[in-house]
């Protein structure tokens, strides 16, 4: 064994950090860092730094280190690479050990992952743009409570998309108001309307009160239609007390699904609400509210993939992922790579996608991805060309805008999703022959006629929705 | 408000039944998808009031390894005449997701 003698003092952090001889480990928790370092600052030293500062490091040798074997529990950065385009920054590759983490704690990862590393001097910006979590320590969480089968198992839902709507306008209303609006929504012909995610608990409309007149919408929809429905009760709230107590009433009201907020709301809180879902069997919605102020810049942050895992990883049921068609265009690949992540129990290392590392979820249910935003029954083609079945694609003002209303607008929908189906397992091409499929569908459906009117034709050119030409932005 | 059209609500039981009910070639092709993605068919069926439950009765067993569509419409046909005033759905059952792939109505009961 060999023998460290303590010397005080400031060592380059590559002594101890920087090891491009390492292999990782398969129960390692691998990271990839965009390091865009201060000037002066060479790549193998800055990459360094940040392994170190998000382990075992300081600044500054301490008698202590000596006291543990720090070659077992330090981070290690293991490669660099370039950024396609981009000279200014830098790909490090770091490996921690497993045993750095609490089991099953996505906030002890992230308090060292992201923590005191993004406001460290030697780099001047820093974003985590994957994570590696080794099948070991995915098995000590509780992931997502349901899942996508048991959902649609529980929901009746199969072979298809599900379709959502936001209720609008999202603060102001009544609690008896919102109710009606529901109530259209899903007599219409949507499985889910959802609480807008500023909907907590506000003077205007109590959370009791809007449960109670939903838990009536949703019963009496039910009951028309003979499908099941949903609607997601926003427990999202100033303490986890309170979001409890949220919770416990909309399982006394026997609603399927209940929403929070997982970024403001904080993942201690949404494992422990995850917990209770599992415990209680409630669906989870999710909400991503925060996540542009973490994930947009390309050179400081956190992308988004790294947070879909994330909350896989805590616990939910659906996430919303963005829509591609809307304000995305040209994101095709990268949100399919984020999809996958959440929906499938492997998925491999691809580049253009943007995805560092395979990552391997054994048998941890999937998450549904919610695409929301901006869409209407013309995007319907192009949406399930991109989502396939496992997905649920919410129409806010492609509902709630219809000439005749909530429940025409919601039919619709249905009818326009229903065709598009249809015309895939036909094996016709959806992206390309979307208006010939809808125009037609129109012709038995006079709701989904003044819809194709009311709202502006899209172009179906494949060509330029497929383009992914940006590597890793 | 004249050209405003009033929605009334009927009975549904999920997938496609908000499109007209389908003819006999392009159900036969909805029927040769399911097939082909590896599902097993199984028949059920159930009186049009009773649609709402999970379980409706099962006709005979899941047709295991079936890949014949005409195999398939046979059955649902002879459902069909057993139970005439029945639903009369399709089930695609994915062993590997544990769920079903797929779940649809071929008759429409009264």
């Amino acid at each position: 064994m060999a023998v460290k003698k303590y010397e005080a003092g400031v060592k380059e952090y590559r002594q101890t950090y920087w090891a491009p001889e390492y292999m990782p480990l398969d129960s390692d928790i691998l990271a990839c860092f965009k390091i865009t370092p201060q000037p002066g600052v060479d790549r193998e030293e800055a990459a360094a730094a940040v392994a170190a500062e998000s382990s075992t490091g300081t600044w500054t040798t301490v008698w202590t280190d000596l006291l543990t074997d720090m070659d077992y529990y330090k981070g290690r950065a293991y490669r660099i690479e370039d950024v396609p385009g981009d000279d200014t920054s830098f790909y490090a590759l770091i490996a921690y050990p497993i045993d750095l983490f609490e089991e099953g704690s996505v906030v002890n990862v992230f308090t060292s992952l992201v923590g005191n590393v993004f406001g460290f001097k030697a780099v001047r910006a820093l974003r985590l743009e994957d994570v590696r979590f080794p099948l070991a320590y995915v098995k000590t969480c509780n992931g997502p409570p349901h899942g996508i089968q048991v959902e649609r198992d529980k929901m009746n839902k199969y072979g298809r998309p599900l379709l959502g709507c936001t209720i609008k306008p999202k603060l102001g209303l009544s609690a008896k108001n919102y109710g009606r609006a529901v109530y259209e929504c899903l007599r219409g012909g949507l499985d889910f309307t959802k609480d807008d995610e500023n909907v907590n608990s506000q003077p205007f409309m109590r959370w009791r009160d809007r449960f109670l007149f939903v838990a009536d919408a949703i019963q009496t929809a039910e009951t028309e239609t003979g499908e099941r429905k949903g609607h997601y009760l926003n427990v999202t709230a100033p303490s986890p007390e309170e979001m409890y107590e949220r919770a416990e009433f909309a399982k006394e009201l026997n609603m399927p699904i209940i929403m929070h907020d997982f970024l403001t709301g904080g993942f201690c809180a949404n494992t422990g609400l995850a917990r209770w879902c599992r415990k209680n069997g409630i669906l989870l919605h999710i909400h991503r509210a925060m996540h542009a102020v973490v994930d947009r810049n390309p050179h400081h942050g956190i992308h988004f993939r790294v947070l879909a895992k994330a909350l896989r990883l805590s616990g939910g049921d659906h996430l919303h992922t963005g829509t591609v068609v809307g304000k995305l265009e040209g994101d095709r690949g990268a949100t399919q790579g984020w999809v996958d992540l959440l929906r499938e129990s492997f998925v491999p290392e691809d580049r253009d996608r943007g995805i560092f590392f395979d990552q391997d979820w054994g048998s941890m249910p999937g998450v549904f991805a919610v695409a929301s935003g901006g869409i209407h029954v013309w995007h319907m083609p192009a949406l399930l060309a991109i989502f396939g079945d496992d997905a649920i694609f919410q129409f806010g003002g492609g509902t709630l805008g219809h000439p005749w209303g909530n429940a025409a607008g919601a039919a619709a929908n249905r009818v326009a999703l229903e065709a598009c189906v249809e015309a895939r397992n036909e094996g016709r091409e959806l992206e390309r022959e979307g208006k010939d499929i809808l125009t037609n569908a129109a012709k038995d459906s006079p709701e989904l006629k003044i819809a194709l009117e009311t709202w502006k034709e899209i172009k179906f050119e494949f060509d330029t929705v497929d383009k992914l030409d940006v590597v890793n932005r | 408000m004249a050209d405003i059209q009033d929605y009334n609500s009927t009975p549904k039981y999920e997938t496609f039944s908000y499109l007209p009910a389908m003819t006999p070639e392009k159900m036969r092709r909805q029927i040769a998808y399911l097939v082909s993605q590896g599902w097993n068919p199984g028949i059920e069926h159930v009186e049009p009031e009773r649609a709402s439950k999970y379980y409706w009765y099962m006709w005979k067993l899941p047709m295991f390894g079936e890949q014949s569509v005409d195999a398939v419409i046979t059955e649902l046909e002879a459902c069909h005449r057993a139970h005439p005033n029945h639903h009369v759905r399709l089930v695609g059952y994915d062993n590997y997701s544990q769920s079903q792939g797929s779940s649809f109505v071929v008759f429409r009961g009264r």
